[in-house]
């Protein structure tokens, strides 16, 4: 799938998909990389070393410090893929030098499938 | 810059300036002249976000007039405060990186009020939501609500990608508002804010029918209407600058709709803490506070937080003395939504329906909402 570079890089990994947003500032524990936010579709499940896929950010802009406070800890997904990327997450990306590409149909990666984000070109392969 | 020729600090910042701009469709960049960088209490930033300015201040510089957000503390009083010193110890690294970056260390929420006046038209990059509401809506300035990282990007770089509300459509009111309602004081602006937001969610409001307001009482609405609307600014007839035409689409506000505001801040509690300056006090509430509390004594905690600057020159017309005298408080360079206060205190006394927000949400205190005279009034009053 061809969609938007926002952050550079290449990863490959195992997708994990929400269909919620994510507010990482208070959503997402930057200390273990769990998901915290209470009735989230994703609540107590890990980001870390995944490909993250989710429509997009939101919530506090202090949100993008979280993306790089996971990064530091070792916890961070290995890239992310939205829907439509917003500043939060888009900053958080490129700060924390996360992979990110946004603009495709996220409806078609299913939750444990094999993804490879490429981050440099703007592509999704499931 | 994105080359990376101009340093590894100027590479990232612009990283950072393309990737908003292609987000939002920005054709081009446009020069800012002032920046207020978010993202300044240690409890945000963490030890990353601390490395992060650290690797930024590495080799970059700030280019344009940079001034902060409030800290996590009062960066010269904070043991009065009962801040913890490892806390204080990361704070101060905080707050040294940012000096070495070359910014402004005033911590403040009202630049305005301390020398950063933008006129209208002039594009900024600001951060904190009161502040871009007061500058865009009060004072037709230019600029969009700035994360952290988005700010120091531009206060390195000197630009901003040009969208949202720097172009002139994107700051057209969408919806009128028609307040049939007597408004007056800094806790009732704060209170027809919360009224007007909840109907005007993500609109940009034109709103009728405030006869006056205060610079004061802008600063409130400024502080609740972001706080309790998805829109970023507002206009008011006779009292915001921009030029607009009148939306089709027409609500009314009520008295009943701000009376139902304040009583929506107001908890059932027993105040324990007392805080006024959100945000930010002006000289003419120091003014105020200082005449109300000469010759009496607090019965308990009693915030005032203000700017250091402001803070100076209530020192210098002995505002101050008179304040401390009562066993208030002056707490300069923070404020009650950043300040590690969790745990600390119950239930809050308050005149900010913007801090009512922030006292519940960060803190879980339970809050009071009521006008700076009925405050102090409260900070006296013995129990």
């Amino acid at each position: 799938m061809k969609g938007r570079k926002i952050s550079k890089g290449k990863a490959s990994g195992i997708a994990l998909v929400s269909e919620k947003t994510i507010s990482f500032y208070g959503g997402v524990d930057p200390n273990t990389g769990i998901v915290v936010e209470r009735g989230h579709d994703l609540e107590g499940k890990s980001v870390t070393g995944k490909i993250f896929v989710f429509p997009k950010g939101g919530g506090s802009t202090v949100g993008s410090y979280t993306l790089l406070r996971l990064k530091k800890n070792g916890k961070a997904p290995l890239a992310i893929v939205n829907r439509e990327c917003e500043t939060i997450v888009a900053v958080g990306a490129i700060i924390s030098d996360i992979p990110c590409v946004d603009k495709v149909d996220i409806s078609r990666i299913k939750n444990g499938s094999k993804v490879r984000v490429d981050g440099d070109s703007g592509t999704v392969e499931i | 810059m994105l080359s990376g020729k101009q340093g590894k600090a100027v590479q990232k910042s612009m990283e950072i300036l393309t990737a908003l701009g292609e987000i939002f469709g920005a054709d081009k960049f446009v020069p800012v002249n002032s920046v207020q960088i978010a993202g300044v209490s240690y409890h945000n930033l963490g030890d990353a976000g601390l490395e992060f300015l650290e690797d930024m201040a590495r080799n970059g510089k700030v280019r344009v007039k940079t001034m902060l957000n409030p800290a996590g503390m009062d960066l010269e009083n904070w043991k009065v405060l009962g801040i913890p010193e490892d806390f204080a110890d990361k704070q101060m690294k905080v707050i040294n990186v940012f000096r070495k970056l070359g910014v402004n260390i005033t911590c403040t929420c009202t630049p305005y009020l301390v020398g950063y006046n933008p006129k209208k038209g002039e594009h900024i990059a600001w951060s904190e939501s009161s502040a871009v509401c007061f500058s865009n809506s009060v004072l037709g300035a230019r600029t969009n609500r700035e994360g952290g990282p988005s700010a120091l990007a531009s206060a390195i770089t000197g630009r901003t990608p040009f969208y949202g509300l720097h172009l002139d459509a994107n700051r057209a009111p969408k919806i009128t508002v028609d307040v049939q309602a007597k408004v007056m004081g800094e806790d009732w602006f704060g209170a027809l804010a919360l009224a007007i937001g909840k109907q005007t969610k993500e609109k940009i409001p034109f709103i009728r029918g405030v006869r006056k307001a205060s610079l004061e009482e802008l600063k409130s609405f400024s502080a609740s209407f972001p706080t309790y609307s998805g829109a970023a600014m507002f206009h008011m007839e006779g009292i915001t600058p921009e030029k607009v035409s009148v939306p089709s689409e027409k609500v009314v506000v009520t008295r009943k709709d701000v009376e139902d505001a304040i009583r929506f801040l107001n908890d059932d509690c027993q105040v324990d803490f007392v805080s006024l300056g959100c945000p930010h006090c002006s000289l003419q509430e120091m003014e105020r506070i200082a005449s109300l509390l000469k010759g009496k004594k607090v019965q308990k905690e009693t915030w005032i937080t203000t700017s250091r600057e402001v803070k100076k020159l209530a020192v210098s017309k002995g505002l101050s003395k008179i304040i401390e005298a009562s066993g208030a408080k002056i707490v300069a360079d923070t404020c009650l939504a950043v300040a590690p206060l969790k745990g600390r205190f119950k239930a809050i006394a308050t005149n900010s329906a913007k801090g009512c927000y922030y006292g519940r949400g960060s803190n879980g205190f339970k809050t009071r909402f009521m006008s700076l005279e009925e405050c102090i009034k409260e900070a006296v009053r013995r129990c």
